[in-house]
């Protein structure tokens, strides 16, 4: 490959990538990152975007099933792969058993980073992750200015506990 | 905060993009995990005319433990490092340092190559290189060549490597008999490091055979504080010693002073992380 098989950055390319399950295409610049893709070209904007430099974990969402900031990546990076927003982890009725967790204990006020931290955690129990034991370290990277994080934490412990029901 | 415009490429290839940085290496950022690369582009604090995504080279994604030591392939993400099982066995100084850099989704597409090329003063793997005598392997179109870690970082955020270089891996040996540890202090945890300290210790019947120590955050690139490691060879770790230690090490080192904090601050810690990392061997002797 020599430089002259290269698109600049204003040139549109085209993504095809398979999010939440549907395959999607777009033409998009190939300097967009991907929270932007997401949200702009597909009309998904459910994924926050925040400090977009990888601080604030607003943006996360899973690429090929793996928790990502989507402010650090470009969309044309997602090519051929798979991308899960909070959209895509939200049933089609009602509340996930994480959702459900957060409701419970309060585990938002303004919802702003919350499908950031719902992406993290669901990710990381997706790969079967210890997320209890791991707790601490997935929400450090996410920055909630409302509930000083004690109720998002309770939350997630619930979740672990097997949630409402389970708790009953 | 969106990037500016700018030529895109990634590869299927090692050699393709060998070819690309023979061209066009002068004009060039090269793409690797995009944690520090991108957040520069968003802010156009980086302007490249082109940016070589490597995210493609399958070949630069793997790594081995041989008995000398852990070759990393410069492609390898720190979060697969952090969780390997063999590498927790063989070499757990690296798995602990690399659980300090950023956060766990962060960590998930950071990768050990783009960490070292990147050569942040304070940054953790760089310290850890500097401790174990570590490499960091180069290759353009006219071949491979291997530099020290000493040779490789030159200052802030820059490196040895050649406008038409890739790093393809980086190495770090194994020092069969020390104790390799690794400490930090930082705002908060994910933050980069104020201090960042690795130690490998030897010992033979609390007598000290060996000790070396390197710090990232108190100069433009890691150091080794080797007035520190001189002057503890023949010594039991006690109080006085371990104090003696950190004052060597707070006099050995000439820190800037920046946002995260003064030269004074740094050159305290410096010692502080010291006498911590020793400590616990103290605890055992004197239990």
């Amino acid at each position: 490959m020599t430089i002259d098989d290269t698109v600049t950055g204003v040139d549109l390319c085209e993504v095809t990538v398979i999010v939440n399950g549907q395959l999607r295409r777009a033409r998009t610049e190939v300097r967009t990152l991907l929270s932007d893709f997401l949200r702009h070209d597909l009309g998904l904007t459910g994924t926050h975007v925040g400090c977009e430099h990888g601080a604030c974990g607003a943006c996360t969402v899973l690429v090929d099933g793996t928790a990502v900031r989507a402010c650090l990546m470009l969309a044309v990076q997602v090519d051929g792969g798979e991308v899960t927003t909070v959209e895509g982890i939200t049933p089609d009725e009602g509340l996930s058993p994480l959702q459900d967790a957060m409701w419970a204990e309060h585990g938002l006020q303004c919802g702003f980073c919350t499908p950031g931290i719902l992406c993290s955690v669901e990710g990381a129990a997706r790969a079967g992750e210890n997320v209890g034991e791991r707790l601490d370290d997935l929400l450090g990277g996410h920055i909630c200015r409302c509930t000083g994080y004690q109720n998002v934490r309770a939350a997630v412990r619930l979740y672990c506990a097997g949630g409402q029901e389970a708790g009953r | 905060m969106k990037p500016g415009a700018f030529e895109y490429v990634a590869p299927e290839s090692l050699e393709a993009a060998l070819a690309v940085l023979t061209d066009r290496g002068e004009d060039a950022s090269i793409l690797s995990g995009g944690q520090s690369l991108l957040p520069l582009l968003n802010m156009r604090l980086a302007r490249p005319e082109v940016l070589l995504d490597i995210n493609r080279l399958g070949e630069l994604a793997t790594w081995e433990v041989t008995g000398d030591e852990v070759r990393v392939g410069a492609l390898v993400r720190a979060a697969r490092l952090e969780r390997d099982a063999e590498v927790l066995a063989t070499l757990p100084v690296l798995p602990e340092a690399i659980s300090h850099i950023g956060h766990p989704q962060i960590r998930n597409r950071t990768t050990v190559g783009g960490n070292v090329a990147h050569a942040d003063p304070s940054s953790e793997l760089p310290g850890v290189l500097a401790a174990l005598d570590g490499s960091v392997e180069l290759r353009s179109q006219s071949g491979t060549r291997t530099l020290s870690w000493d040779e490789f970082f030159v200052s802030v955020f820059t490196t040895a490597r050649e406008p038409e270089e890739l790093v393809i891996g980086v190495r770090f040996p194994l020092l069969r008999g020390w104790d390799v540890r690794f400490t930090e202090m930082a705002r908060r945890h994910g933050d980069f490091p104020i201090v960042a300290l690795t130690v490998a210790v030897q010992e033979d019947g609390g007598v000290l055979t060996g000790l070396r120590a390197a710090a990232t955050g108190v100069a433009d690139r890691p150091v080794r504080l080797t007035e520190v490691e001189q002057a503890a060879t023949g010594r039991s770790l006690d109080d006085a010693v371990i104090a003696d230690l950190a004052g060597l090490a707070r006099d050995a080192v000439d820190p800037q002073p920046d946002g995260a904090g003064s030269a004074e601050y740094r050159k305290h810690l410096v010692g502080t992380l010291l006498s911590r990392v020793l400590a616990p061997e103290l605890g055992r002797s004197a239990a």
